[in-house]
């Protein structure tokens, strides 16, 4: 099995998961652990995945869920990335709650999985030229393969693939009731705001979330796959929100540059892409620092925000932006994802304080 | 970067290191003092350090502003405070013994008394820590789990505790180092003896709920003051829980955990650290159950360590340096990233590789000592090898050790009992699984016997299914595929070799010819995510480009000395760092090779590269290949890279200095004793050994017994006994030839009442250019790594002096060397003897650097490197005495004879300066842990004539007020001179034992000298030697040395009389100049 890239780099591998081509972007994340919750992460719909921890597979993974259930460590009902590209498959897994290899799992999703991959000579040619187009090709016919692998449309298909096709809503323990808007969200982060003892009402990146947004105490827009400027409608909805709304709005990766751009501010996208765990970012208020969770191409331009925003957080080691308030309404987001799954779990106070605001605005 | 805060710095600061290295508290403090003192003088703040280890980096001119080399003891300490003024001490860089002295010194109030501001981690967070008591219902106070236990402050209360959790439990020592003083306690019958031995070594004993096959996880933590908080690196233990983590083999990151366990126990650490309190680093244990989420934290500690030196090499985050500069009041985002050199410390390193710790142990060296390894540290010193898959670093490090091995090779380590084997740990069990799984033990099965986590006993079973598959190939030519896979999974060329029987050299040639070669990749950090300018770097097979090209400069290689063991420790890792400074400073490029973490060379800022890499023939022509360096220096780092010297320069390698071929004629002893002979030169009758059956023609040919056996190529004496009688004799022979096949073994007649002293010379194309002379106190006999040496010598004369000095002459010119060498020589009744001629640094070459002020390392590398600037030599004309004393592990050896001879057993040294050689050979004893005895003196003599000779001394002893004990014969003896004792007998449950007065704690001092040996050649008197050890008593086995101690008591009556002055008060005394 081979990895092709479009500029020409051939790498060849053993295959151990389902045997068929595949073409879609090629990203890498560089966390050590939490291969369950990135494989299941929307964000990654349509991309072929790169490890650069060279140990895949050491603890398995976990039986099906049961439908309707939101269990750890998936972050959502299927695997999501196109294809998996490791350096060493470990096929012997080992821990207590392993039913199953890793392979099987992917097979049984039929996703590709190419083992033998220098990954980290791989992941500096990523990082060099941004994101790239690829393909995992299964068989001998390379050309006739490259053209007739399936790939995801990433300006629309993605979302509608991500998004749920129905608002539902999860009953909480008399907390406040939070929309939770989902172009392709985690379920970590509604299970954050459950266990928190909120009422979440999931609905779908283009349900009417202006009528949604009256009926409960806050909205939470969460993360999501490709380019934030291809969702103008949503865009365009939250801008019509923020002018109206006076409970809290937060934020969360995709949604950090939603209301980023709703507000009237610009993104673009970074040198090098944040595709790890061990983020350091610092809260500009506080001086407090955090290491997070990130996975994103794009950030918000710090200059283009309008007046009545403000940065918020800062990436510690490029300077970008991580962050972003409104100086006097209760609206802010962040680049990172606090919610974990996989990463450290410093930022999850951000929930208690959302909805902690939430509950004093409503009283 | 981000809001800098100006601290209130201090103007001058004490660190406290951590003296000699032990079992225990290694090289690792070393690291962590060095950088300390690095980041210190980046703040332009004055540094004051004591440490009495003269070997070490920090020690070292360029580093502190002043370096007292004596005791770290709370006396010792106050006097130097109130002598340099300073404001602030920092206490978590020297291990335990720093961090035990500096408590004490807040306890009494001396800190306070001289206004001495405690930097980092608070004393109250500190003493949380440590009290094991108060350690639980701190972590209690926030709902995080400990272990069920009960502190215990006597035996009666161990007891009680035993009762009350139930067998088995584990034993933990309070305020301890390596977990001294701690065991599982499985059985009744154990429990009265195990308590017995802990509270022999420390005050409060922790009974605890046993978590057998629980798995040992630890994180790094790093704390600032403004309470940002990150955890640097997690590491797993391959043995679960029962064996001490310093004796466990340890991968860097944690394998088996998935990333909500990860992160359940990373969010607890910064828990615990937050509520203790903790600024700069600190290390948290936890014990993970296998089956559950659930957890207990063991322990915290809240100083740099073992672990936290393995952690910077394992991720190449800089620990010690920034928990220095936390301590001044930084915060984790204004110290910069010393390796992306673009970020800050406030990150966590995602590797894209692991590592694999694997302690090194050298039990078989001491006599009697128990084998098995469990809660208590044993090990001598540790690797660290760096890969891709388990295998592949699995393997490596076990090459790494040095114990002959060439992987994980099943067929090396056999036993008989392999279910015993495996169930009982020892330092070799990893060799056992290999083999059970190849005699088709399942992993289920050895997972039941070893609780060892399926995930590890599987990658070792694909090592040994790939050794099933190269051995059974046939025809003398592997498959590409099949050699690419064995390098994969770590196989080396000697490994393939053995497991297929075609030869090494062959094996390089094909695979070489088929492409598969390692490529030498980068420690960034970050895997990888952007870009980062470092030069730490490793190689792999899986790594498919070069990321490092060779430069075009001009460059040299350095080879480090590997793995800590007895015999090779810091000492030459100060030469190899002092060589690749000197070359820097020349103007050449350097590429440091090594593998220790706990070492100062594998600081990637020593050096413009570093490879932590195998040190063996074939990783370093591997890179020789590739950056075709000027030269490699073979000299610095010891025997195993002066072993490689001719194999490397057969294969065109550059051996800078001295020819391999010059250094193969003085390392082979028949080469070389023939040498002696064509030079007319003295030595000790020798034969070769070719027959075992022709032994007694041998002996007679000597002269008779005693006899010493040496086979060549040897460190520290391996091997190297002597026989006092035939049995003996037969029995080391055929010890000895297990060692070393390849080169002969050398039979010698053993000198008695002999003085032994020592050369260290640099030399230049066969002309001495710097010497030195060292005398040892122990006549001729004692390794001369475990004696206790004299600079300037104290008692030979001085046409001894000169026939020592003519014969290193002429060895250097006829063995034409350029580089370090090292003459051991005997001197009796005015004629000297040669015995013993290294061409490398020796052991003691730090010590006479810094005793004469030259700095004899740098030198021999200008030298080697065609550099000749005069120099002025002081190898006589000091007006100080200075001596090296040997520090011992014998307490933790359980079992072991605590006796010396020709086998080294000394796991440090100390370095002490005086006005003469009493107050010299004092501050060098207190630095050991010798105590001024003031209760009584428990003599034991050997011989007859050992015991008259004593005469002087006892009676010295007598007049100083101290209450003598003595043995019947030396009793006798002793009544025969008219010097008062009570006797005492030998044997063990009689009335008044000797045994029992140790006991009782009615003797302070032991001086036990054997008298005969049994047919085994087991000398006498184990049983007080053994006692006095296991009570922590000094003991002295040597006469001569018994001798000088007492003398040395006698005029230097108390630490009171004992000057304190800095290494620089003493070299600037300068004799008087004769016209």
């Amino acid at each position: 099995m081979k990895l092709i890239l479009e500029d020409g780099t051939e790498l060849s591998g053993q295959s151990f998961g389902a045997h068929r081509s595949i073409a879609g972007e090629v990203v890498f994340n560089t966390s050590m652990t939490g291969y369950v919750e990135t494989l299941t992460d929307p964000s990654y719909r349509g991309q072929i995945l790169v490890l650069t921890y060279p140990l895949i597979g050491n603890y398995g993974v976990p039986g099906e869920r049961e439908a309707g259930s939101m269990s750890r460590p998936f972050e959502s009902n299927e695997i999501q990335v196109l294809g998996l590209v490791v350096q060493n498959y470990v096929d012997h897994h080992s821990h207590h709650a392993s039913r199953r290899s890793l392979a099987e799992w992917l097979k049984s999703q039929d996703i590709p999985l190419l083992s033998g991959i220098d990954t980290r000579r791989l992941t500096q040619k990523l990082r060099d030229k941004g994101t790239m187009r690829g393909w995992v090709v299964a068989g001998g016919n390379v050309d006739w393969e490259k053209e007739n692998a399936k790939r995801v449309d990433m300006r629309k298909e993605v979302f509608d693939l991500v998004s749920p096709k129905e608002t539902i809503r999860h009953e909480g323990k008399g907390g406040p009731h939070i929309l939770l808007v989902d172009a392709g969200c985690k379920d970590n982060i509604c299970r954050c705001l459950l266990e928190r003892g909120a009422t979440v009402t999931r609905a779908p990146y283009d349900a009417d979330i202006v009528a949604l947004a009256q009926d409960v105490d806050g909205v939470l827009i969460g993360n999501g796959p490709g380019d934030p400027k291809d969702l103008t409608s949503l865009i365009e909805k939250v801008r019509e929100l923020l002018g109206s709304y006076s409970k809290p709005i937060m934020g969360v990766c995709l949604g950090n540059q939603i209301l980023a751009l709703a507000a009237g501010g610009n993104t673009g996208p970074l040198k090098y892409g944040h595709r790890s765990v061990n983020q350091p970012v610092q809260d500009l208020l506080t001086r407090r620092c955090y290491i997070t969770s990130q996975n994103h191409g794009y950030h918000v331009i710090d200059e283009s925000l309008p007046d009545d925003w403000e940065p918020w957080f800062v990436n510690l080691n490029d300077g970008t932006n991580e962050g972003v308030r409104h100086r006097s309404k209760p609206f802010f987001s962040v680049q990172f994802h606090p919610e974990a799954s996989p990463g450290p779990q410093d930022a999850a106070f951000l929930f208690d304080d959302f909805l902690r605001l939430v509950a004093a605005v409503r009283s | 970067m981000y809001g800098a805060y100006i601290p209130k710095k201090p103007k001058r600061v004490l660190i406290l290191g951590s003296g000699a290295l032990q079992i225990g508290q290694a090289g690792e403090f070393d690291y962590s003092g060095s950088q300390c003192i690095k980041a210190m003088r980046e703040e332009h703040i004055q540094t004051v350090l004591i440490n009495p280890n003269i070997a070490t980096i920090q020690t070292s001119e360029g580093f502190a502003d002043k370096i007292y080399l004596a005791a770290v003891t709370p006396e010792f300490v106050e006097r130097v405070i109130a002598k340099e003024e300073v404001d602030a001490i920092l206490l978590s860089f020297g291990g335990q013994t720093a961090l035990n002295c500096g408590l004490e010194l807040s306890d009494s109030g001396i800190l306070e008394k001289y206004g001495v501001r405690v930097l980092g981690t608070p004393l109250e967070a500190v003493r949380d820590t440590e009290d094991r008591q108060l350690f639980k219902n701190r972590l209690g106070e926030i709902d995080v789990k400990t272990a069920r236990s009960f502190a215990a402050n006597n035996i009666e209360e161990g007891r009680a505790a035993v009762e009350k959790i139930g067998l088995p439990v584990m034993l933990r020592g309070a305020f301890s180092l390596g977990g001294k003083g701690s065991a599982v306690v499985r059985t009744q019958e154990e429990v009265n003896e195990a308590l017995r031995r802990a509270f022999a070594a420390v005050p409060q004993v922790l009974v605890e709920e046993y978590l057998a096959g629980w798995k040992e996880v630890e994180y790094e933590v790093v704390r600032d003051f403004r309470d940002s908080c990150i955890t640097v690196c997690n590491m797993e233990n391959f043995d679960p829980m029962g064996i001490h983590t310093g004796e466990s083999i340890v991968v860097a990151p944690s394998q088996t955990l998935n990333d909500e366990e990860y992160h359940l126990l990373r969010t607890i650490a910064i828990k615990v650290v937050r509520h203790l309190g903790i600024v700069g680093e600190c290390n948290i244990q936890y014990a993970f159950d296998p089956n559950s989420t659930d957890y207990r934290v063991i322990e915290v500690n809240a100083r740099l360590s073992r672990s936290s030196a393995l952690a910077s090499k394992a991720t190449g985050y800089p620990l010690a340096y920034v928990a220095a500069k936390l301590a001044l009041g930084y915060t984790l985002p204004e110290i910069p990233n010393g390796i992306t050199r673009r970020t800050t410390a406030f990150f966590e390193p995602a590797l894209d590789y692991l590592v694999c710790k694997f302690p090194r142990w050298d039990l078989t060296k001491f006599k009697g000592a128990s084998l098995k390894i469990g809660s208590e540290m044993k090990s001598v010193g540790e690797v660290m090898a760096i890969g891709r898959t388990f295998p592949e670093v699995i393997q490596k490090a076990t090459r790494m050790l040095d114990i002959g091995v060439h992987g994980v090779d099943p067929e090396k380590f056999t036993r008989e009992d392999l279910d015993t084997a495996l169930s009982e740990p020892t330092p070799l069990r990893i060799f056992h699984i290999a083999k059970a799984m190849k005699e088709g033990y399942t992993v289920e099965r050895v997972h039941d016997l070893t609780q060892i986590d399926r995930w590890f006993l599987e990658g070792i079973k694909q090592i040994v299914e790939m050794y099933q598959e190269l051995e059974s190939v046939k025809g003398g030519r592997i498959e590409s595929d099949t050699l690419r896979r064995a390098k994969k999974l770590g196989f080396s060329d000697a490994g393939i070799s053995i497991a297929t029987g075609i030869d090494h050299r062959k094996v390089r040639h094909d695979r070489v010819e088929l492409g598969i070669v390692p490529h030498i990749t980068k420690i960034d950090t970050l895997a990888a995510e952007f870009p980062a300018e470092t030069n730490y770097l490793y190689s792999t097979y899986h790594a498919t480009e070069d990321e490092s090209p060779a430069s075009r400069k001009r460059k040299i290689m350095v080879l480090g000395s590997g793995c800590y063991r007895i015999g090779s420790s810091v000492e030459f890792d100060w030469c190899c760092v002092n060589a690749a400074n000197a070359a820097q400073e020349l103007g050449y490029e350097t590429i440091m090779l090594n593998y220790n973490p706990e070492t100062v060379s594998t600081d990637y800022d020593v050096c413009d590269k570093l490879i932590f890499d195998e040190v063996s023939y074939e990783s370093v022509l591997d890179i020789w290949e590739k950056e075709q360096p000027e030269g490699v220096i073979v000299s610095m780092g010891g025997q195993v890279p002066n072993n490689l010297a001719l194999r490397l320069a057969k294969d065109g390698v550059k051996i800078l200095g001295t020819s391999a071929e010059d250094i193969d004629r003085a390392e082979d002893r028949s080469k070389f004793s023939a040498l002696l002979d064509d030079l007319g030169v003295d030595q000790p009758k020798w034969t070769h050994l070719t027959d075992v059956s022709k032994v007694d023609e041998m002996v007679d040919e000597l002269g008779g017994f005693p006899i010493l056996v040496r086979p060549s190529y040897v460190l520290s004496g391996a091997a190297m006994s002597v026989a006092h009688e035939r049995n003996e004799l037969v029995r080391i022979l055929e010890r000895a030839k297990a060692v070393s096949s390849d080169h002969p073994v050398v039979l010698t007649a053993f000198e008695t009442n002999a003085r032994e002293i020592e050369i260290d010379a640099i030399a230049d194309g066969g002309e001495i250019v710097l010497w030195a002379i060292s005398e040892h106190i122990e006549d001729a006999g004692v390794h001369s790594g475990d004696a206790t040496l004299m600079l300037p010598p104290q008692s030979i004369s001085i046409p001894t002096i000169q026939k020592a000095r003519n014969i290193s002459a002429e060895l250097a010119r006829a063995l034409n060397i350029t580089g370090p060498f090292n003459v051991q020589m005997l001197a009796k009744k005015g004629a000297v003897r040669v015995i013993e001629c290294n061409l490398r640094a020796s052991r003691s070459l730090p010590f006479v650097s810094k005793v004469t002020g030259n700095n004899f390392v740098s030198e021999a590398t200008r030298r080697m490197l065609g550099v000749q600037k005069p120099v002025t030599n002081h190898a006589l004309d000091l007006a100080y005495v200075a001596a090296k004393v040997p520090m011992f592990s014998f307490p933790r050896l359980v079992g072991a004879d605590p006796l010396l001879g020709v086998e080294m057993a000394s796991t440090g040294e100390v370095g002490c300066f005086g006005d003469d050689a009493n107050e010299a050979l004092m501050h060098s004893l207190l630095a050991t842990g010798f105590r001024y005895p003031t209760k009584g003196v428990l003599l034991s003599l050997g011989p007859l004539s050992d015991k008259y000779s004593f005469t002087e001394e006892a009676r010295a002893l007598a007049e100083i007020g101290l209450p003598i004990y003595a043995t019947p014969g030396t009793a006798e003896m002793l009544a025969s001179v008219n010097v008062e004792c009570i006797e005492l007998s030998k044997e063990e449950g009689a009335e008044g034992s000797a045994m029992d007065t140790i006991d009782q704690g009615k003797v302070d001092l032991v001086i036990n000298v054997p008298r005969s040996y049994d047919e085994q050649g087991r000398p006498d008197g184990y049983l007080i030697r053994r006692r006095a050890t296991d009570a922590e008593i000094p003991l002295i086995t040597d006469l001569m040395l018994a001798r000088a101690v007492v003398e040395a008591i006698r005029w230097r009556r108390d630490s009171k009389s004992l000057k304190i002055l800095s290494w620089d008060e003493y070299l600037d005394r300068k004799p008087m100049a004769l016209r």
